[in-house]
């Protein structure tokens, strides 16, 4: 006798409790086997760029803030990128070396998020995440030191940054620095070599490099896939032709290399941080400007940075105005969520939520 | 009329309620106003209503506990704003789940969905039923009481099917079918290493187990109490086995649509079940009431030994991430099962040739099993544990070789 069956649909999110904010997507399932997908996109869409239209050059960063808004710094250091190649102007070295610091802590502070919230799909409850929530808070504590803020930070300005470190930043940046070691060794001690973790991961959702490639996937994503190919060393900005570091590449691009590149990189962000604490020299952090920037009438610019989850750019096209003419950002969550069918497809409904995570999409990002 | 009990006692079902002298206090006291088969019954239902509230107050503060251990675990704080550490959290979120409103989804079988909740609270309650709490002290000491057991334990998974199906809701289906999977290939090994446990003791009854414990079974049946508790772990939906209820994938899988006091009684089921199966695995494998000084503190002993039962759970909860569904029934049926049935082969040899003419074991006789079970123990799951992982790794990498959609779906975007 066979029992007849159905495909059943079911519409994963923007309600669901593990789809990274308001990600949606149309699922068919033959049993528990994913035999259909569909994303569902928009549900965070805040136009972004229109908005950036309507407001000066150094306003906008404030925008940018809330793209991705578990890496705010590093959005705000790719636009003011974009600013100053529109303007051709460059910020004076200390200014360098703090973005380049920021920008390594909040990829180390994104990852940490990745991470976390990748173990809890597989049904962690709860520890990892937190191990690694211990350490964000600190990351973010060193943020408001600097800023005054902890998620919207707004530090990088077009020609540097908004203000010199106070001198209690850096006795508390090496506290951190020596107490996250520990912390980290603690949570590769618990994750890297989990066996239930490597037997739900290893082997699961492959991304082969040609389809990385032609999919323009970037960050993680891509070099899990074993390209080697990071905007940090292919064209290097602010202060990384000066420090030390190496790519950590996978071999299959599956969700176990997704994981591991971006452990890794963790500690690679914490070397570049410690070379900038060693190189870092006084002077001033931010170039003298007026307070409204025009740029010449036509004049483009692209500035591109290797964000936590990928190639992040902003495209400006200036009118002349005070205002950007056209803000287009390039923003590297939407594009690695093209993935999404060529990952999803002929797993099971448990792999799907694994999947998702390994590839680190923020919401804020996509919709923009 | 004079309804008290003589020395040959007036009551004849022995077994049931028998030796209970809380019973017999009640019903004398009672039987001195009232007819013999009225203060039978106020003496019965008197117990069971000490014993229903037991249990559900225990839910609570195994609720409390296991928050405020995970808290610990978690490098946070967990409940603790109403009363010492906390512990009137459970009161709170009683009260709050109660003043819910109580939904019923449009297109949900009614009656089915609302005898869910009652039907898990019930099986977890008569599962307490033939525990011994102490020398002596269980509600009836029945004698085919592990038998009993896993009957009522099972019980619960045909109540998680019911709600999955009643709940019209997709999520709750794909729980409901993970339910009825994980049931069908924990249930073989698990009822595979009582018979060992059995066999030992010689009864099925729970009392005459702990008594038959002149050294704890965990030591004499290390694979038996193993394949136990991961299988109870599995029974009570608890990582790594909880894919029935896996909160990241669907939602909360079978009462993803149950609110308010159907909620409350879901969840006081899961805490009491938690309850319950760390019980019998101290009845079973910890030698339940037994430990020093006087037989009257069995009690205490019972309850510690519980406690270190729930904080097991706990423990693995807090540590392990979830294994997928078909890894789960790989596990149960390639590495839980062959480990169950090495226990019970060993088991009956050793018992074959070390009983003496009665057919009973000394307590150097079981020094003797626990000292080559041990050994047997490490090499099997040493063993196994290597077979099933390689196993499952290649079946991954084959799963990739073979996934025909996964393979096709290599050209999209391509161009």
């Amino acid at each position: 006798m066979t029992i007849r069956t159905e495909p059943m649909t079911v519409n994963v999110g923007p309600q669901h409790p593990s789809t990274h904010g308001v990600f949606r997507v149309r699922i068919t399932f033959d049993g528990e086997d994913i035999v259909e997908v569909e994303p569902v996109l928009g549900y965070l869409h805040r136009g972004s760029e229109k908005l950036a239209e309507e407001r000066n050059y150094v306003q906008v960063v404030t925008l940018t803030d809330r793209l991705d808004y578990t890496s705010s710094m590093i959005n705000n250091q790719a636009y003011c990128l974009a600013v100053e190649q529109l303007l051709g102007i460059e910020p004076p070295p200390r200014g360098k070396y703090l973005r380049t610091l920021t920008a390594e802590l909040q990829r180390i502070a994104s990852h940490l998020i990745a991470v976390g919230f990748f173990v809890q799909e597989l049904g962690a409850f709860g520890t990892p995440l937190m191990y690694t929530f211990r350490s964000r808070e600190r990351i973010l504590d060193l943020f408001e030191m600097l800023c005054g803020a902890r998620i919207t930070v707004s530090y990088s300005r077009p020609g540097g940054v908004f203000a010199d470190a106070p001198p209690d930043f850096w006795p508390a940046l090496d506290q951190f620095l020596s107490d996250f070691e520990g912390e980290l060794e603690e949570l590769e001690n618990l994750l890297l070599s989990n066996e239930i973790l490597m037997v739900r991961t290893r082997g699961v959702s492959p991304l082969p490099p040609d389809v990385a490639i032609n999919c323009s996937v970037s960050g993680p994503v891509l070099r899990a896939s074993g390209i080697n190919w990071d905007w940090r060393k292919v064209a290097p900005y602010d202060a990384y032709d000066q420090v030390a570091f190496d790519i950590p590449l996978g071999e299959n691009g599956d969700n176990y290399d997704r994981f591991w590149v971006r452990m890794q990189e963790v500690r690679q962000s914490l070397r570049i941080v410690r070379q900038c604490v060693a190189q870092i020299e006084p002077g001033p952090v931010r170039l003298e400007l007026p307070m409204v920037l025009r740029a010449a009438p036509g004049a483009e610019a692209y500035g591109r940075v290797e964000a936590s989850k990928g190639e992040l750019g902003f495209f400006l096209v200036s009118d002349g105005g005070v205002s950007p003419y056209r803000c287009k950002i390039r923003s590297p969550s939407l594009i690695n969520l093209t993935i999404t069918e060529h990952l999803l497809l002929g797993w099971k409904l448990a792999d799907m939520i694994v999947s998702l995570g390994s590839v680190d999409i923020n919401m804020g990002e996509v919709d923009r | 009329m004079r309804c008290v009990t003589n020395a040959d006692g007036m009551l004849s079902a022995d077994g049931v309620l028998g030796g209970n002298p809380l019973f017999y206090f009640i019903y004398n006291a009672v039987g001195h106003v009232a007819p013999c088969w009225l203060s039978y019954l106020i003496a019965g239902l008197v117990i069971m209503l000490i014993l229903i509230n037991a249990v559900l107050l225990g839910a609570a503060i195994v609720s409390w506990g296991e928050r405020r251990l995970l808290g610990r675990f978690q490098n946070r704080v967990g409940p603790n704003r109403w009363g010492p550490f906390g512990a009137f959290q459970p009161i709170a979120d009683l009260a709050k789940l109660i003043t819910k409103e109580d939904i019923i989804p449009y297109g949900a079988d009614r009656l089915a969905f609302t005898a869910v909740p009652v039907i898990m609270v019930a099986a977890v309650l008569l599962g307490t039923a033939v525990l011994p709490f102490a020398k002596d002290v269980a509600l009836v000491d029945l004698n085919v009481g592990v038998l009993f057991v896993l009957a009522v334990s099972s019980l619960t998974s045909i109540a998680i099917f019911t709600a999955g199906w009643a709940s019209n809701n997709r999520y709750a289906l794909f729980g409901a079918g993970r339910a009825v999977a994980v049931l069908l290939s924990y249930e073989v090994p698990v009822v595979l290493s009582l018979l060992g446990v059995v066999l030992v003791a010689g009864s099925m009854s729970l009392g005459d187990i702990v008594a038959a414990q002149a050294v704890p079974f965990f030591l004499v049946q290390p694979l038996a109490f193993f394949v136990f508790i991961a299988g109870m772990s599995a029974e009570l939906n608890r990582t790594p086995f909880d894919v029935a209820e896996a909160e990241s994938e669907i939602i909360a899988g079978y009462h993803t649509e149950y609110s308010g006091i159907k909620f409350a009684l879901i969840q006081a089921a899961e805490f009491g079940g938690v309850l319950v199966v760390s019980g019998l695995i101290a009845t079973l494998f910890l030698a339940g009431w037994a430990g020093p000084l006087a037989d009257w503190l069995g009690w205490l002993w019972f309850l510690i030994k519980t406690f270190i039962g729930i904080f097991l759970f706990v423990w693995i909860r807090s540590t392990y991430p979830r294994l997928r569904l078909d890894q789960i029934m790989a596990v149960c049926w390639k590495f839980l099962m062959p480990l169950s049935i090495i226990n019970l082969a060993a088991v009956v040899l050793e018992v074959f040739f070390l009983r003496d003419a009665n057919g009973s074991l000394s307590t150097a006789d079981l020094w003797i099993m626990a000292a080559i079970n041990i050994a047997l123990a490490g090499g099997s799951i040493l063993f196994f544990g290597r077979f099933i992982r390689e196993k499952v790794r290649t079946d991954a990498h084959t799963a990739i070789a073979t996934n025909p959609v996964a393979r096709g779906a290599s050209t999209i975007g391509m161009g």
